[in-house]
């Protein structure tokens, strides 16, 4: 297959802008970044600068990869991060835009390659549980029904990659914190802190320059992990519940 | 990470904020246009309503102010979150696709200060009659007092006022088709059993109040309803 790749070029502490790449003879069973990887190899042979982006395990659990092509986050597959998107789902002879995460809170460091510091940020903010270290507790001394489970399992699920501050119309990252701040709410292990950490987790998420939530929806329908609205809705129960209650 | 920003200086606390003032406006709205759809009912009914409404002085005032200050809560804290969301995203996308957002969720910002502006020419139009486009709704009789349902339709039967009132129905049941589906998700109501009854909720009284607020201006345009 063949592509016309505009690629997002950004040199650190400079102004980035559109290239044009051709992309030839690209196996239709090529991954997204494997596609990236073969025009990086003839790139470099023509001593140009490899593209640079970000990646990891490649099998969609990491959460490392992820850029904007064609206008969607990780691509127009659903549910699906952009190392499991493989080039049958482009129409051969297409024009593709790759594109870096656009928001405030992440900076573009290198090409496709954005800071995803203000996640960690929110993570250190309260995303944790206060827990002794030592012996491993036993499995079933805290009993919780199969429900509850499955419920924190679901959030559990988010990789943060970032891809629905991408996606979100005002680079808001409530899905991501409100999946954070949900799987320690919905388990009894999460409940002495449950508080503090929605009151910190909003804050830190304030502070880090993301937009504000203004139910667009755009973030679920992007999230390669199917994370849920909903949660965003738990947030702002959260939220308020432990402001009401005044506890910082 | 502790740090002190208050609850309102958070963009979760102003949406909360947001949705609280919003369905005060909403719920006046409602009651609102239920009361001015008494213009079917004839002069007598809309006439005595009116009356009603100018006699309970106290009651007139606490619904004023309360309804003054919704306002003006809800557009500061609109005006905020707006600017916060334009300032997260300075460098734009070349090529950006949307999957779920709507037309009217996309359109808050611009149609929440239209329905704004339009709301002080309501004011002037019907209230003290300084936009009134026929002087002769405007006219008191021999007590001294505004007939309410005359003033009503020679304020319709000008095209340019009903045009403005229709487009502005229309934008209003826009606001409210993802504004009250907006604000039960902001304040944190959800349910898994009753989601879907979210978003009926709001289409139906999108709808029902965009469609009342035109069957008005539109029924006077017809003639419909004529002045005695
Ligand atoms: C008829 C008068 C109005 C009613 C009934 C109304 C109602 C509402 C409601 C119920 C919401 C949902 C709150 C939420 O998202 O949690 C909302 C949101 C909003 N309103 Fe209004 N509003 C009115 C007028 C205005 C005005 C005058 C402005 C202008 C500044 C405005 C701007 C906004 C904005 C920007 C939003 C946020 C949209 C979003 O969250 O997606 N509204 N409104
Ligand atoms: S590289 Fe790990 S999720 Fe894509």
């Amino acid at each position: 297959m063949n592509f016309t790749l505009k690629v997002w070029r950004q040199k650190p502490g400079e102004k980035g802008k559109i290239v044009t790449y051709d992309a030839k003879e690209i196996s239709s069973d090529a991954s997204f970044l494997e596609m990236l990887d073969i025009v990086n190899e003839r790139l470099v042979i023509e001593g140009e600068e490899a593209i640079a982006f970000d990646h990891d395990c490649r099998e969609g659990i990491c959460g490392m990869c992820g850029c904007v092509v064609n206008g969607y986050a990780h691509g127009h597959q659903e549910g699906t991060t952009l190392c499991q998107l493989h080039m049958r789902a482009f129409e051969d002879g297409s024009v593709i835009y790759v594109e870096p995460w656009r928001s405030r809170a992440f900076p573009v460091l290198k090409d496709l390659v954005v800071d995803r510091s203000a996640f960690d940020a929110i993570i250190t903010a309260g995303g944790y549980i206060s827990i002794r270290t030592g012996s491993a507790p036993d499995g079933n001394a805290i009993a919780v029904s199969k429900e509850t489970a499955d419920a924190a399992m679901d959030v559990a699920e988010c990789i943060g990659c970032g891809a629905c501050v991408a996606a979100c119309p005002n680079a808001s990252a409530m899905l991501f914190t409100s999946a954070k701040i949900s799987q320690l709410a919905l388990l009894p292990q999460g409940q002495p802190e449950r508080m503090t950490r929605a009151q910190r987790m909003v804050r830190a998420m304030e502070v880090a320059g993301f937009g504000a939530c203004t139910n667009h929806g755009e973030c679920e329908a992007a999230c390669p992990k199917e994370i849920k609205l909903d949660n965003i809705a738990r947030l702002n129960r959260e939220f308020i519940g432990a402001s009401v209650k005044k506890q910082a | 990470m502790a740090n002190n920003m208050t609850f309102l200086e958070t963009s979760v606390g102003k949406k909360v904020l947001m949705a609280a003032t919003g369905f005060i406006i909403f719920g006046f709205v409602v009651v609102h246009i239920l009361g001015n759809l008494q213009l079917f009912l004839g002069p007598e009914a809309l006439n005595q309503y009116a009356a009603f409404l100018q006699a309970s002085g106290p009651i007139k005032w606490t619904v004023r102010i309360v309804l003054a200050a919704s306002v003006l809560a809800h557009i500061v804290s609109a005006v905020m979150v707006t600017l916060q969301n334009w300032r997260a995203r300075p460098q734009k996308y070349a090529v950006k696709r949307y999957q779920e957002t709507t037309y009217a969720a996309r359109t808050m910002w611009l149609g929440g200060p239209i329905i704004g502006l339009f709301v002080v020419y309501h004011l002037l139009h019907f209230t003290t009659g300084h936009c009134h486009p026929v002087k002769a709704g405007f006219i008191p009789d021999s007590n001294g007092v505004i007939n309410v349902y005359n003033n009503v339709i020679f304020g319709f039967q000008d095209t340019v006022a009903s045009g403005v009132y229709i487009f502005t129905m229309v934008l209003i049941g826009l606001h409210l088709y993802h504004g009250l589906w907006s604000m039960m998700q902001s304040v944190g109501l959800n349910h898994p059993k009753y989601n879907h009854w979210r978003k009926a909720f709001a289409v139906l009284f999108a709808l029902l109040i965009a469609t009342a607020g035109i069957s008005l201006p539109v029924s006077v345009l017809l003639g419909l309803v004529t002045p005695v």
